[in-house]
């Protein structure tokens, strides 16, 4: 796991997070529960009616449990999307048990 | 370990994984570890309209813990091995 997840440090990637939330930074670091280090990162808040908001976070680590996925940014596709059109309701939040 | 030894049979077919928190998602199956997490190469979101934020993301690791469902091709299986597998290890471990 630590190898599938270390091919992508130092990467661009978005973490979705099991409250709905998606993270974007650099990946700097990893381990085996997927705790992670996200250097200058910053949350994309998406809206029905709105377009994207970017909050700046910085150096941030986030602990495992809260992570739902890591995916990696394709720096063209996320260039080429602007993010002023984009509209989305939230993502719901992760449910272990119904 | 069984199912982390079944995953492992299945690096590099096309699976789906459904989430918890209902994000569905289709790709090939890069790699698989102890926990089950997955690392997903070619990734399309099954609904990319309702989820925008997960278009521009060419691989995915999805952590084990929140997957749902994971659905693969019929023929990439032998159930009745798998059936097989399993009882053998249920019946194992009773003392």
């Amino acid at each position: 796991m630590a190898a599938a997840l270390k091919e992508i440090v130092n990467k661009q990637v978005s973490i979705l997070t099991c409250d709905g939330r998606s993270i974007v930074g650099q990946l700097r670091g990893v381990d085996q529960v997927t705790n992670v280090i996200l250097d200058e990162c910053h949350e994309r808040v998406y809206s029905a009616d709105a377009g994207v908001e970017q909050v700046v976070l910085g150096l941030y680590i986030i602990r495992g449990d809260n992570i739902a996925l890591i995916g990696e940014l394709d720096a063209d596709l996320d260039s080429k999307t602007d993010l002023a059109t984009v509209r989305a309701r939230p993502i719901k939040p992760v449910v272990h048990s119904l | 370990m069984l199912f982390y030894s079944f995953f492992k049979t299945l690096v590099n077919k096309e699976i789906a994984v459904e989430l918890k928190n209902d994000v569905a998602l289709t790709g090939r199956l890069h790699s698989v570890d102890q926990y089950l997490n997955i690392k997903l190469l070619e990734t399309k979101v099954v609904d990319a309209e309702r989820y925008p934020q997960l278009t521009s993301m060419t691989s995915v690791f999805i952590r084990g813990s929140v997957v749902r469902y994971i659905q693969i091709p019929k023929a990439d299986v032998d159930v009745d091995l798998l059936q097989d597998a399993a009882r053998k290890q249920n019946t194992s471990s009773q003392p």
